[in-house]
């Protein structure tokens, strides 16, 4: 085992689907000599040669539209999209293509593209690159939206992304890519899709999260403790579709619940869970469900972005609400 | 036989007026600008390159945010910016920054923009101009129509709009282009080609030789200039501009330069991609030097004429730093009270919840 950081994870798990699969092909804007802005593609093209890594020109509907049409050639696509803030420019490809492929072609065919892209606030990029957009594309059914919280699971996520028949989303918070190491396995693994993890036991309340928002919930869970609350985190990992189970078994435990997003809060994903709690799980509460969120502007302006992001300390405040109710 | 795509590249000639020597090669193309006004352009070129040192500098030490060197496209920027009047409104991208400075906008504000403040996105009256765009290529439609709007209003305007090589590729910049030559629109489409997209090189971009040859798909006049020349790029663009105000419908002018210093300050190396023999072969066709020289030659720049526009470049920019300090930081409670004309409920009530936080 190695300790790897979360891009280093992605790194590892793309060269082990360009080797374990040939039809496995990465592209996108800088990704070959340059190895991508971040360097998740670093070595790649070096490893696999042109044909399999490579860059294309800018623009990022030609990107989707390459993507589905390599696919009918049997091609399992990993095009990389720079900044989640430009998926706008590729929304059909996603939306009113690539995730209508199998229903549209009546079951006959389908695309295996593993969008990834980096999004996530609290690193200072100008405006249009940290957004969270990903509720747009849970609202597209077709698709599966991934989001990785930590290295191990990011490498396991991806393979299984790689590896899954349908398209998926897959969303790296940039907060996340050199923040900390984990031990990573050197062989392929999967961490199934669809499946939340309870990322730290408790017994008081839940909290529900995924990507840089786990980090923020387990600061907070730790905080609690100190005043005698136990906060269970659920990380969700992969926010389409939902793993209804593991959270309504979670609530079901503690019967007080927090769900936290840092996006906007408007028709968010967060409002999705409160939804499915309260439909399949109303008995069980002992309080309303709370939302920590972003407030509904467009992300910030980056001179105001750290009072914008919600941190532990909006969690910690909103669980006392739930706990004092 | 040829290929047609060849034919039209070969009808792309590099427009050139002074050489790297600054010697002219182009009598007939020299435009009527008195000694000030050429004196003027340098002036503005100087200035340009300290105030890209300068912030370069403020970067590394904290002090500004997001920031796209500008060094070795002042020809291109401000040559094409000087062939503008007042009433022209310009749509820039993430570098053009020197443009919209050049055409009104404080100092201070471009380094708020920089620092991630909503006022640094606020032109002041008169400025005509949307801030920069960060999305590649979305700046091009939206030329398509102010140029409309001009047009329908019967202004003796134009909108001059601003990408590199990169934004060439995007589906926005043919439909731009497309839109205002079909409806003759008064609009000036300007590609910065600095050879590199981040780290893409412009021949991974397209098969066409030039980036000018696009303009002839669109049906509209194209241009390929000498983009370290300045008096080339105020000629083409000056050219454009009039044949735009005649009625005579919009110009794509691609501008061969290069950026001598990263992509932006945010972790891009060069050297992964572009060798330093490409970089120095470009230096030696620097904007500035050859402008110089050609100055010297008639007589009318100096040394201390150009120390001069150093010193008080630096003095500007010091004291437009500590005004952008002086500026009350942003809040969430700002970025809230922008977002409608009328606050919705929902936001009144967050308005509410960020005021307290705020206040503590
Ligand atoms: C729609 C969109 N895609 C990708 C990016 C990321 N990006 C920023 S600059 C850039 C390269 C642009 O190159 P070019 O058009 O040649 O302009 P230059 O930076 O060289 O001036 C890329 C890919 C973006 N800002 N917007
Ligand atoms: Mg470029």
């Amino acid at each position: 085992m190695a300790q790897m950081t979360m891009i280093q994870a992605i790194t590892d798990a793309l060269r082990t689907e360009l080797k374990n699969d040939e039809n496995v092909l990465v592209f996108g804007e800088d990704v070959g000599q340059n190895g991508g802005v971040f360097r998740a593609t670093e070595g790649l093209q070096a490893e696999f040669g042109e044909d399999r890594v490579f860059d294309t020109p800018l623009a990022e509907s030609g990107i989707g539209g390459l993507a589905i049409g390599l696919s009918t050639q049997g091609f399992r696509p990993v095009p990389e999209i720079q900044f989640f803030g430009f998926v706008y420019e590729v929304m059909d490809s996603i939306s009113g293509q690539m995730a209508r492929m199998r229903y549209r072609s009546g079951n006959t065919m389908h695309a295996p593209v593993t969008i990834r892209s980096p999004f996530g606030g609290g690193v200072h990029t100008p405006e249009m690159h940290a957004d969270s957009l990903e509720g747009l594309m849970a609202q597209q059914p077709g698709l599966k939206v991934v989001i990785p919280s930590n290295p191990y699971d990011a490498k396991g996520l991806l393979i299984s992304s790689i590896r899954d028949n349908d398209p998926v989303i897959f969303l790296e918070h940039m907060k996340l890519y050199r923040s900390f190491r984990d031990e990573v396995p050197e062989e392929a693994y999967e961490v199934e899709l669809g499946k939340a993890k309870v990322a730290r036991e408790g017994n008081d309340v839940t909290l529900i999260a995924y990507g840089a928002m786990v980090q923020a919930s387990v600061k907070a869970a730790e905080e609690l403790e100190k005043d005698g609350v136990s906060a269970e985190v659920v990380d969700l990992r992969t926010i389409s579709p939902l793993d209804i189970d593991t959270i309504v078994e979670s609530v079901k435990k503690t019967g007080r619940v927090v769900v936290v997003q840092e996006a906007q809060r408007q028709a968010g994903i967060a409002s999705q869970i409160v939804a499915e709690i309260q439909e399949r799980a109303i008995l069980h509460l002992e309080a309303p469900v709370l939302r920590v969120a972003a407030p509904d502007t467009v992300y910030a302006f980056t001179q105001a972005e750290e009072v914008w992001l919600p941190n532990h300390n909006d969690i910690v405040e909103k669980v006392n609400d739930v706990i004092n109710f | 036989m040829k290929r047609t795509t060849e034919k039209i590249a070969e009808q792309f000639e590099t427009f050139q007026i002074l050489d790297e020597e600054g010697k002219i090669v182009n009598e007939e193309a020299m435009p009527e600008l008195s000694d000030d006004e050429l004196k003027e352009l340098m002036t503005r070129m100087v200035y340009t390159r300290i105030l890209d040192q300068r912030s370069i500098a403020l970067n590394r030490q904290g002090r500004l945010g997001f920031y796209a060197p500008t060094a070795g496209q002042e020809a291109s920027q401000l040559g094409s910016q000087y062939a503008l009047e007042q009433d022209d409104f310009i749509l820039p991208g993430y570098r053009d920054v020197p443009q919209l400075i050049w055409h009104g906008l404080p100092l201070y504000k471009a380094f708020l923009f920089s620092r991630g403040h909503y006022i640094g996105n606020q032109m002041p009256e008169g400025v005509n101009a949307l801030s920069p765009q960060i999305i590649i290529g979305a700046q091009y439609v939206q030329t398509a129509g102010v140029a409309l709007g001009m047009q329908k209003r019967n202004k003796k305007s134009v909108a001059i709009t601003y990408t590199g090589d990169g934004g060439t590729s995007q589906g926005d910049f043919y439909e731009g282009m497309n839109f205002a030559g079909a409806f003759n629109s008064p609009a000036i489409f300007v590609v910065q080609n600095n050879q590199f997209a981040i780290s893409t090189p412009v021949e991974k971009q397209t098969a066409a030789d030039t980036l000018a040859q696009k303009a002839v798909a669109a049906g509209i006049e194209g241009i390929q200039v000498d983009g370290m020349d300045v008096l080339a790029v105020y000629v083409a663009t000056k050219e454009a501009r009039e044949r735009a105000v005649n009625g005579e419908g919009p110009t794509l002018i691609e501008a061969l330069t290069y950026r001598y210093g990263p992509h932006t300050m945010a972790g891009d190396d060069p050297t992964r991609y572009r060798s330093e023999d490409l970089d120095n072969e470009w230096e030696r066709k620097d904007p500035l030097v050859r402008f110089r020289k050609f100055l010297e030659e008639k007589g009318i720049w100096s040394e201390d004429q150009e120390n001069e526009v150093i010193e008080k470049a630096k003095e500007e920019i010091k004291n437009a730093v500590k005004e952008a300090d002086n500026t009350p930081k942003q809040k969430v409670t700002d970025l809230i009270g922008n977002m409608y004309e009328t606050l919705p409920s929902h936001l009144e009530e967050q308005m509410e919840e960020y005021k307290a936080k705020e206040s503590k």
